[in-house]
């Protein structure tokens, strides 16, 4: 017997519109000044343009700021610190400004010198105003689910996914959370959970977690027959 | 023209609904697009695919184009280079032309629409009438602002502060303006006659019928003749590559309506290849759009040596080909390649012909490239993506213009 939910899931799309804000950073020592201003609006946008705007692009780093500081800079090792910087562990963006703030911070009290891009390839901050699009999309076993996930568009897979884990309850995606209060399916949950979303395109998170739905799928009509 | 459905498998079902999804949102608004030109350059050729797009999509869309004589098309040739950095001397009396002439077209206009999209410093001005109007005022900006003339934008600045929201291509084209500043970057239109697949059999005819040879790999430029795509650089880079490896340099443009140098511009390309029977330069009309479709999937190599540039079309129509470009690291070139993985930049003529070699030594990696390049165009360079963003920008505008924006929600039903 598959588990109806009381509560269907609903899938929304997140889309976004870049703005420019204006400022732009042309040094280390710049880049740093503003990170600690800017709005988190700013910090959210420069650490998750990339995973909709570069989905073949595999060299791309998880965020701007290690692609300016190893490409513009040329300071690989900074660059290396900051892409390796675990987005996923972060359950604000207070504390993923902190974490950039402080690799930086660190790096210049080594280095004390801080070289300029050159003319031309500052480091513009860009913001973004988010939208969110209700779909037609709608689910109420995981049958259903499985279905409607091979069909939405890859921003409300980023939605579901991303976003949600900023907002509470912090730290879990939509999808797990509606397995496990509504379906009762902790174990899926909890695998749904453990697939770490920044190291990967959109398209490949959608098959796995399609394939773990599948499975289970597969548990259920099993143990019915 | 294609209707909306026919890109379903090139872009994905969920795009397409995601364009439905938002246009239903914005159920009722009327559109009205103004520029300087109906034929020739980039802009005219978005909004020709643009406006009936919008049309389909059930929002009411209308397209105008200014009118000017001569003198205008001159002057705002002069404010075109000068917010590109090259300051010819814009004189008072110009500064009057420019005014009189938008002041006469504001006189003949029907401006009645929810959002008026003004493209590019030409219009720009007629931002004036906007307080007799309800509408929402976008100014477009297409070309490269990094380094404007101050004189010229210091005339401009105060049109575009009356604006509601301004947009432009890449991020350093920001400038400090009190209006939000949106990036969206232009698009090509993947089934236009100008980017369609064609058969081997068909760009075989246009090659004989314009008679370019093809017993040599194809070095092709596409681009207005102006200075500012550098013609000449182009044809100096051939020359170095000359010593090493056989090929043919094809310079082709055609003429604009709105830029009075062009013709000025191909004669001295041609004088400076006088001689050379490897380097042919084209002049063709603005409906030539096979034609270039066909010259750009003969070529071995593009090149795009743009001293300036807005965003680059040709680079964009180049790499959805899946052709190995060189193209200078200027304006929103940047954001269509990165360097060695979906194409070359490069920063000079020197530069150009070290890449040009390796790429005519080397066809495999150009093959790579180019593949790379147009996956990167599929997904952020085509018309749908586009369109998805100035549907965006219209509810931003007409939703209150916050920083976050719940669409209303849809009665919950069976999947579709």
């Amino acid at each position: 017997m598959i588990p109806k939910a009381d509560e269907p899931f609903h899938f929304f799309s997140r889309l976004s519109l870049n703005v420019m804000t204006g400022i732009k950073a042309g040094n280390l020592r710049e880049l740093l000044e503003h990170l600690k201003a800017v709005p988190e609006s700013v910090i959210y946008q420069q650490t998750h343009r990339f995973l909709q705007q570069h989905q073949f692009l595999v060299p791309e780093p998880p965020n701007d700021f290690a692609y300016w500081v190893t490409h513009m800079l040329q300071d690989e090792k900074l660059g290396e610190c900051l892409a390796a910087i675990d987005t996923v562990r972060f359950n604000s963006l207070e504390e993923l400004r902190q974490a950039l703030v402080s690799a930086i911070e660190k790096h210049l009290a080594k280095t004390n010198h801080s070289r300029p891009a050159p003319e031309g390839k500052e480091f513009h901050f860009m913001s973004a105003i988010r939208f969110s699009v209700p779909t037609p999309y709608f689910a109420r076993d995981l049958a259903e689910f499985a279905s409607c996930l091979k069909k939405v568009s890859i921003s409300s897979l980023y939605l579901h996914v991303f976003e949600a884990k900023l907002r509470p309850p912090l730290g879990v995606n939509d999808f797990s959370h509606w397995f496990r209060t509504q379906l009762g399916e902790t174990k899926l949950a909890k695998q749904v959970e453990r697939l770490d979303p920044y190291t990967q395109t959109l398209e490949g998170l959608r098959s796995k977690i399609l394939g773990l739905a599948q499975s289970r799928l597969e548990e259920l009509s099993r143990a019915a027959a | 023209m294609p209707r909306l459905e026919e890109y379903r498998g090139i872009v994905g079902p969920d795009t397409l609904e995601e364009l439905h999804l938002l246009a239903r949102a914005l159920d009722g608004k009327t559109v009205l697009h103004i520029n300087s030109t109906a034929m020739g350059g980039g802009v005219a050729e978005i909004l020709s695919r643009m406006v009936p797009f919008l049309q389909e999509l059930g929002i009411h869309t209308r397209w105008e184009v200014i009118k000017g004589g001569e003198a205008f098309y001159a002057v705002t040739k002069k404010f075109h280079n000068a917010l590109h950095g090259d300051d010819q001397g814009v004189t008072s009396r110009d500064y009057q032309i420019y005014e009189d002439t938008l002041d006469e077209n504001l006189s003949m206009m029907d401006l009645g629409a929810d959002m008026l999209f003004i493209h590019d410093p030409q219009p720009a001005a007629l931002v004036k009438k906007r307080r007799e109007m309800d509408g929402r005022w976008i100014w477009r900006c297409h070309i490269d602002l990094s380094q404007p003339s101050p004189q010229v934008w210091d005339f401009l600045k105060p049109y575009v502060e009356q604006y509601d929201a301004s947009v432009f291509s890449a991020p350093a084209f920001a400038q400090k303006l009190p209006i939000p500043q949106f990036l969206i970057p232009p698009s090509i239109d993947p089934l236009s006659d100008k980017n369609r697949d064609l058969a081997p059999e068909e760009i075989t005819l246009v090659l004989e019928r314009l008679r370019i040879p093809t017993d040599k790999p194809l070095v092709t430029q596409v681009s207005r003749f102006d200075r500012l795509k550098d013609p000449l650089g182009v044809i100096e880079a051939f020359h170095k590559v000359r010593s090493y490896a056989d090929a043919r340099l094809l310079l082709v443009g055609g003429p604009a309506d709105d830029d009075p140098e062009s013709s000025l511009v191909m004669e001295e390309a041609r004088e400076r290849a006088k001689g050379d029977p490897d380097i042919l330069i084209l002049c063709l009309p603005p409906t030539s759009h096979i034609e270039i479709n066909a010259i750009q999937r003969a070529s071995a190599v593009i090149l795009q040596k743009s001293i300036r540039e807005g965003f680059g079309l040709t680079v964009t129509e180049a790499l959805w080909k899946g052709k190995p470009v060189i193209a200078s690291a200027v304006g929103g070139i940047s954001l269509q390649i990165t360097h060695k993985y979906s194409g070359m930049l490069t920063h000079s003529i020197d530069g150009t012909a070290h890449a040009l070699k390796q790429l005519l030594s080397e066809p495999e990696y150009g093959r790579w490239l180019g593949g790379n390049g147009k996956e990167h165009i599929r997904q952020n360079f085509l018309l749908t993506r586009h369109l998805r963003d100035y549907l965006l920008l219209f509810l931003f505008l007409s939703h209150g213009q916050s920083d976050f924006i719940h669409l209303p929600d849809q009665p919950a039903a069976a999947n579709p």
